[in-house]
């Protein structure tokens, strides 16, 4: 094998500090004395305990976890039919027109989203009531309404890579088609679907732009929240946040990898 | 072809019985008309190149496609609108389609769970299924971790376990190595000795018909172009597309001069010569029809043969092939028309002498050539 030449390892120190150093730095700042958030002033966990007291984050976190948990399980339900729909339907003309308008939602930019969501929820509101008031209820559709379509991109490319006569094989030896379905697509296409969830998760609780067309007064997620409160300059106590934040997306990823690891 | 559909569909005891079976998708038609019967026990092929129809036939046979019209009994029992779930059919399929989440014991099981049958019954029948298909070291492994042909004993042993009444089995062995392929053939044919159920062998290739099943149908176009023993195909075949599908075969066009009791004599324009052979086709004065004979019906030597009921003819050696136990002639006759010949190698130098352009003589028996009107 060949010696890394020092070029190649600057370039890769290069990468992996342009990618960190701000995360390292938030990671940093969280331990700081310092009421001033840029200035170190010592090592302390005080912002990690005044966090845990504020009502605001607690509430925040909880709003955007319930959120993401909604919205992640019922994108992975509806998305998983419209993989399994696009993937399995026999040929029709204009069946490229629709697989690729099921992943618009993908390309369309956040904002225009985020109004056209509004704009249906206050038509809506006018026309039958409900909803009375927007918050949970409002940004879960929302965050299914884009993430499904990961959801079901992911399913479908599964699919297609999967043999068709593995579930005829199965119908051959007396399955009815409903069996077939839980046998022998479901858990084949289960990797897909932990995938597809875990996605449309990260994505609810990431999102900062729909969820602040469509929430309402009270309901702030953390994006919205955390948002907010930068906006009156960084205090010590966001970066806390932020590396709590950190810390659990990592956990998420590595049991993530452990999984599909353990599955292959 | 009319002779070749009609005769064989009255074959006694039909235990599969296709009647007019039809299916075209939008304007293109998969199978057209097809009739077909096949007794119980045998093992019976359908044969014919890519798009010819042959899956299509075996998807309709086994569920999962319905015919446009006609019918499909199975033990006389109307199946033509059944669902493959209730049909008392299973199939091998060509990619072998094992369960790849599920261990070799769970994926030959699957059958007879779908039953709802006691556990008991279910792990003894499995044992006959693991031991039928040589499998019993393996029961606990994934398929992820068996060779393919391994797998296509997993396939085997999952079809065969509901005992089913047919047997479908999609090119059985064209995922298999030479050598694997020699063995699996003969494994078949044991098995289905042994079990005594219909196999239905969809395959395109010659040999594996030829070497595995009782009778075969070559299938062209949506429809058969003959049915018959392997023998009768090969040594018989009743038209130019299946003397040509089934082996090499040189054939001379010509006209009808003389029929006689069993032999009809031709006249072919090409090479400048009267040939006859045998016919079984009802042929008159004048008509237009192709005399084929096989390579291997071929004699060849450098001296003018005696006998006169030979056919023969004059030319060089354009080019050959030793091949080991045979050697491959191309044969130029004096008009240019060139004819393969093939020669068994008996001894070890018998037919060495012949050299690029020598010259001569090639020569048949009538009863060795056919007659092909269409």
């Amino acid at each position: 094998m060949r010696r890394n030449s020092r070029f190649i390892i600057s370039t890769l120190a290069f990468g992996y500090a342009f990618l960190y150093i701000p995360l390292v730095l938030v990671v940093v700042y969280s331990f700081n004395d310092s009421r001033i958030a840029t200035v170190w002033g010592g090592f302390s966990t005080r912002w990690y305990g005044e966090l845990l007291r504020n009502e605001q984050v607690l509430d925040a976190a909880y709003l955007s976890l319930r959120i993401a948990f909604t919205s992640a399980t019922f994108a992975t339900i509806l998305g998983t039919m419209a993989g399994l729909a696009l993937a399995r339907f026999s040929r029709f003309r204009g069946r490229t027109l629709f697989t690729g308008m099921i992943t618009s939602p993908m390309v369309m930019p956040e904002v225009i989203t985020g109004l056209s969501l509004l704009l249906f929820f206050v038509t809506l509101q006018q026309l039958t009531g409900w909803p009375g008031q927007r918050g949970f209820s409002t940004i879960t559709i929302a965050h299914i309404t884009f993430s499904m379509a990961y959801v079901a991109v992911i399913v479908q490319s599964r699919l297609s890579g999967m043999d068709e006569s593995l579930e005829e094989a199965a119908m051959d030896l007396g399955g009815r088609p409903l069996r077939v379905v839980f046998d022998i697509t479901l858990p084949l296409i289960a990797p897909a679907m932990v995938a597809g969830w875990l996605l449309a998760f990260t994505l609810s609780l990431d999102d900062l732009v729909i969820a602040s067309f469509v929430s309402g007064p009270g309901s702030s997620t953390l994006p919205m929240y955390i948002f907010s409160k930068v906006k009156l300059g960084v205090s010590p106590d966001i970066n806390a946040l932020a590396t709590l934040i950190i810390a659990f997306i990592s956990a998420g990823v590595f049991v993530a990898w452990f999984v599909i690891r353990r599955r292959a | 072809m009319r002779d070749a559909t009609t005769t064989n569909s009255d074959v006694k005891d039909a235990f599969i019985s296709i009647r007019n079976v039809t299916k075209s998708f939008g304007d293109f038609v998969a199978v057209d008309d097809v009739s077909l019967d096949i007794p119980k026990g045998e093992l019976f092929a359908i044969l014919g190149g890519s798009g010819c129809g042959k899956t299509t036939l075996l998807r309709m046979l086994a569920g999962f496609e319905s015919p446009s019209s006609g019918r499909i009994e199975i033990d006389n029992v109307d199946v033509t609108h059944q669902p493959a779930y209730e049909r008392p059919v299973n199939m091998m399929f060509q990619s072998y389609a094992v369960f790849p989440h599920m261990d070799v014991e769970k994926n030959i099981a699957y059958g007879l769970v779908k039953d709802r049958v006691s556990k008991t019954a279910i792990a003894k029948r499995v044992d006959e299924m693991l031991e039928l298909v040589q499998l019993g070291d393996f029961r606990k492994r994934m398929p992820g971790q068996l060779s393919g042909g391994q797998r296509q004993r997993v396939a085997l042993g999952r079809a065969l376990i509901k005992s089913p009444k047919v047997l479908l089995l999609d090119e059985p062995l064209a995922a298999l190595d030479k050598k694997l392929r020699e063995r699996t053939q003969f494994e078949l044919m044991n098995i289905q000795y042994e079990l005594g159920i219909t196999f239905v062998v969809v395959t395109h290739d010659q040999e594996e018909a030829m070497t595995l099943s009782s009778r075969i149908a070559v299938m062209d176009e949506g429809r058969f172009r003959q049915v018959g023993t392997p023998k009768e195909i090969y040594e018989f075949p009743s038209n130019r597309f299946v003397a040509d599908f089934i082996g090499t075969i040189n054939t001379f066009a010509g006209k009808v001069t003389d029929i006689g009791d069993d032999t009809i004599s031709v006249y072919c324009d090409e090479i400048g010569a009267s040939l006859s052979a045998l016919g079984r086709h009802p042929v008159e004065i004048g008509q237009s029809v192709d005399i084929a004979v096989r390579p291997e019906k071929i004699f060849i030597g450098k001296s003018e043969p005696e006998d006169a009921i030979h056919a023969r003819l004059k030319g060089v050696v354009d080019d050959l092939g030793y091949l080991g136990n045979r050697s491959l002639y191309h044969i130029k006759l004096e008009g240019g028309r060139i004819v393969q010949v093939s020669s068994q190698n008996r001894r070890r130098s018998a037919n060495r002498f012949l050299e690029w352009d020598d010259d001569v003589w090639i020569s048949w028996r009538p009863r060795s050539a056919v007659v092909l009107v269409d």
